[in-house]
């Protein structure tokens, strides 16, 4: 299902969107990296990840190329395959495709690349176009592509495990790194450079959330019958249909997800306290919308031995009073004379 | 965020506008601020789009680069932006003022005040949100370790003269944003989220056209529509209304106008540089112009709502009186600037890649420091903000119902006057603990000594405000004992001690951080932290390599 044509015809489009000079920037970045066979991309992986290794001389580097998406993932799982029975050699696998079950439906993943070590395991590649400015590069960024190399590193993992499952393969599951190699420019170039990133963490994250995704088959089954998200529907069908699959919004949807202008649209229709944040909602305890809260605060509703009503009473409380000191005494209202003596004695920060 | 901002937020889904959070203006503003609305190219890193630059509203500076990928086009961006900002800076480098400071004498080891000059106003550069302070930064992270023609004659692409120095002070600006108050390179929606609490979360905050809206919605209309408009409507050609406030720029903008806009523009330079005869080339210079002048008109297009909201931000501002000990604040930034003033003038070397461990060590502490002061500063300015302290136990504000004259048991008996303060706070006070109130700006310290048992019994008085959590008094009676601030005689000072009847607010926490112990000079940096800066410190730091297809 496509979230952000839905986004769309829901009257609340999503703002996502790249920019072709991004793009274009990423595939130039990608292709000068993988250029000459890999050779600067296992240059690369054998500084920053397997010094103890031959350094790579000539790589072997498989065609992946077949039909379809089912047809490229076994390609990808014949030609690791391939490279596992063959140690002592450096392989690199230029977007393979993998598999990987979610919720019950397959879906298919495309690492930048895959390298196979001559000791037989695998590394996962990510080419990044952001750059790594003086050994640094945006935490948030970095945060992002370990997420997304944790879900490869899992997809990594079935595929070994299937292998070391074939009658005919090598009976040990072939070691899936868990390091994986980041690959970014070069400060204000596009020279690449790279970095070793752990993402044990990430990829356990990702893994627990996998197994306790709802089953999809589970969310259809309590959909009523003739719920449709065809993006064709007359408006009102489809914002019913959307309303039947809970979800619960927070102010981060809007940066991750494509229908959050809707959610958020509906959870300020039903007066929610969390569109302003979780923090909030945490803060208030049991009133979960605005009016509640606001009524709560004018004493007008709740029971006063509640923590969080007694609280919010104080609040309200001082704030007015604040309020209405400020609005009494306009102007600055401490004592004359401040500035003058402070401005002289403040001396310079070290 | 305290409850009483929580509060406000909620209140502001309400009314559909937004609150006060501040009764007071917690930052300085410069009388002639320089304000910087940049924008980037999407997906490069430091190639700036444009820029408009100004101290003036109606006539900013347009600056544009026609191809963001060429680095003669970038250079003459940064040698145009120079122009802006360095006069600007240069202008409040004259003006001094005497001032003391105190140095350690490198002979006898004592600490000597010596004079020193301080200049009487510093620079304020203005960008529209907190990525704009990044890109700031970004920009003088590219620039200041390039060098010029005259600088090194080798070099390859040399950069135009007063770039480095653009990059140190741009350096500089940015280094600066990162201390709490300080205001030499405040982010416009930062600014504006501190005075008002909005009905949307921090995090839509950062939109600098919605938080506009939410402050001052157009007649009419509420916040809460206006700002949703502000993120979201789009013309006939799906360009966005209220274009991003930067620098980083709409990927719709960038697809469908800017990309055919800039390949015309490579077009006509490529028809250009072949051209056969003068007639044929003076055509062309035609197109190319005409090109060039397509593409100013677009980001000047995407940044003058940007501009323009910028100005709006600094009006709502200005209309707010500003806080007593912002003054005190901005001198800090004046020392800040006169000091980077000094060392380029010293002809140091420009700021390194990365700090030794004894100078991050001292920015830390500072940033430390700086936070206390300012939090501590700002309740102090305004009673919306020690409002929240006192619902968090941190101050208490209440009316004095008797004064009882002590004295201490020393040979020379001083003042240790009793106070008993009738509050309704719930301050968090344990045996002796100490708490500040402001005498004529300075803190006066007093020590509380115990609840006094009321004939009425506590707790009836603060009975509408709900009873108190288990355990901890619902304020009532305190006993303080004041014990300075109160003048060398027997008899305290007048005005010194609170009379009978006085409304008084002390608080918990001390009006003036003291900061941590002095850090080892970076010579003597102990092996656990790298040890001294080796021979590669004395060399100067290298210029960034280029390549034929770099890019800055």
């Amino acid at each position: 299902m496509d979230k952000a044509t839905l986004a769309g015809a829901l009257g609340s489009p999503s703002a996502f969107g790249q920019s072709q000079f991004a793009l274009v920037r990423g595939n130039a970045f990608e292709a000068r990296v993988k250029a000459d066979g890999g050779t600067e991309l296992l240059r690369l992986v054998h500084e920053k990840l397997d010094r103890s290794a031959e350094p790579p001389a000539a790589a072997r580097v498989p065609d992946l190329s077949a039909a379809g998406h089912a047809g490229r993932a076994a390609r990808t799982e014949l030609a690791l395959g391939e490279a596992s029975l063959t140690p002592g050699e450096w392989t690199l696998l230029d977007h393979p495709l993998l598999a990987l079950d979610v919720a019950g439906s397959p879906a298919f993943l495309e690492p930048d690349a895959v390298v196979v070590h001559p000791d037989g395991s695998w590394t996962v590649v990510e080419i990044k176009s952001f750059p790594l400015l003086d050994g640094s590069a945006d935490p948030a960024k970095v945060g992002a592509a370990a997420r997304q190399a944790a879900v490869y590193v899992l997809a990594l993992e079935e595929v070994a495990a299937r292998l070391a499952a074939a009658p005919d393969g090598p009976g040990e599951a072939p070691r899936v790194r868990h390091r994986i190699l980041l690959v970014c420019p070069k400060d204000f170039s596009n020279l690449p450079t790279a970095s070793a990133v752990d993402v044990r963490k990430q990829r356990a994250v990702t893994a627990r959330q996998l197994a306790r995704l709802t089953r999809i088959e589970h969310i259809a089954d309590a959909l009523p019958e003739g719920t449709c998200f065809a993006p064709g529907l007359p408006r009102e069908r489809l914002a019913a249909s959307v309303e039947a699959v809970p979800a619960s919004y927070a102010p981060e949807c809007l940066s991750a997800c494509e229908l959050a202008f809707h959610c958020r649209d509906r959870s300020r229709a039903r007066d929610a306290v969390t569109a302003l944040g979780r923090p909030v909602r945490a803060e208030l305890g049991g009133l979960t919308t605005v009016e509640d809260v606001l009524a709560a605060a004018r004493g007008e509703l709740g029971d006063p031995a509640d923590p969080t009503v007694a609280a919010l009473r104080r609040a309200a409380a001082l704030r007015a009073e604040a309020l209405a000191a400020a609005a009494a005494s306009p102007g600055p209202q401490v004592l004359a004379g401040t500035a003058g003596t402070t401005r002289a004695g403040v001396a310079p920060c070290p | 965020m305290s409850l009483i901002t929580t509060l406000a937020r909620l209140e502001a889904v309400s009314t559909g506008r937004a609150r006060p959070a501040a009764t007071v203006r917690h930052r300085h503003l410069s009388e002639r601020p320089l304000v910087f609305v940049p924008l980037t190219t999407a997906g490069e890193a430091g190639a700036p789009l444009g820029a408009l630059v100004g101290t003036d509203r109606d006539a900013p500076r347009l600056l544009v680069v026609p191809q963001p990928r060429d680095r003669d086009l970038r250079f003459a961006f940064l040698a145009e932006l120079a122009d802006v900002v360095l006069p600007y800076v240069d202008g409040c480098a004259e003006a001094v003022e005497a001032a003391e400071r105190s140095e350690t004498d490198p002979e006898t080891g004592k600490r000597v005040k010596v004079e020193v000059e301080l200049c009487a106003d510093a620079p304020q550069l203005i960008v529209p949100s907190r990525a704009g302070v990044d890109f700031v930064r970004l920009l003088g992270r590219s620039t200041r370790f390039r060098r010029t023609a005259e600088q090194d004659p080798e070099a390859p692409f040399p950069a135009p003269p007063r770039v480095p120095l653009l990059g140190r002070w741009l350096t500089h600006f940015a280094e600066r944003a990162r201390v709490p108050g300080s205001s030499l390179l405040p982010a416009m929606t930062d600014l504006l989220s501190r005075h008002w609490a909005t009905g949307q979360s921090s995090l839509e905050d950062q939109h600098l056209g919605a938080l506009l809206a939410w402050i001052d919605p157009p007649a009419g209309r509420s916040g809460a529509e206006a700002a949703r408009e502000a993120e979201l409507a789009r013309d006939a050609d799906g360009q966005l209304r209220c274009p991003p406030a930067g620098p980083a720029t709409d990927p719709a903008f960038d697809n469908k106008l800017l990309a055919p806009a800039i390949e015309r523009y490579d077009r006509a330079r490529t028809a250009l540089a072949a051209a056969q005869d003068g007639l044929e080339a003076d055509e062309r210079l035609g197109a190319l112009t005409a090109a060039e002048r397509e593409i100013r008109a677009l980001v000047e297009s995407r940044t003058r709502p940007t501009w323009d909201a910028v100005w709006r931000g600094l009006d709502l501002l200005r209309a707010l009186p500003e806080g007593a000990r912002v003054e005190e604040r901005w001198t800090r930034d004046r020392w800040s600037f006169t000091g980077h003033r000094d060392r380029v003038l010293a002809g140091e070397p420009p700021q390194p890649r990365r700090d030794d461990a004894v100078t991050a060590a001292n920015k830390l502490a500072a940033r430390e420091r700086e936070q206390a002061r300012l939090e501590a500063q700002e309740a102090l300015d305004d009673p919306l903000v020690m409002a929240g302290r006192r619902l968090s136990g941190e101050a208490f504000a209440g009316e004095v119902t008797d004064v009882v004259m002590a004295y201490s048991e020393s040979k020379r008996p001083s003042p240790r006057p009793l106070v008993t303060v009738r509050t309704d706070d719930r301050p968090h006070l344990g045996a002796r603990t100490r708490v500040y109130r402001s005498l004529g700006g300075k803190p006066q310290t007093a020590e509380f000594v115990g609840y006094e048992d009321e004939t009425d019994g506590p707790g009836s008085d603060g009975a509408g405000e709900g009873p108190a959590g288990a355990g901890q008094p619902a304020g009532g009676l305190l006993v303080l004992r004041i014990t300075d601030k109160m003048g060398r005689g027997r008899e305290p000072e007048a005005g010194s001690v609170p009379e009978k009847g006085d409304r008084v607010c002390f608080t918990l926490f001390e009006h003036e951080p003291r900061g941590g112990a002095k850090l080892p000079d970076p010579e003597e940096t102990p092996w656990t932290h790298g040890g001294p800066p080796g021979a590669e410190a004395a060399v100067r730091e290298p210029a960034d390599p280029v390549t034929e297809e770099d890019l800055l």
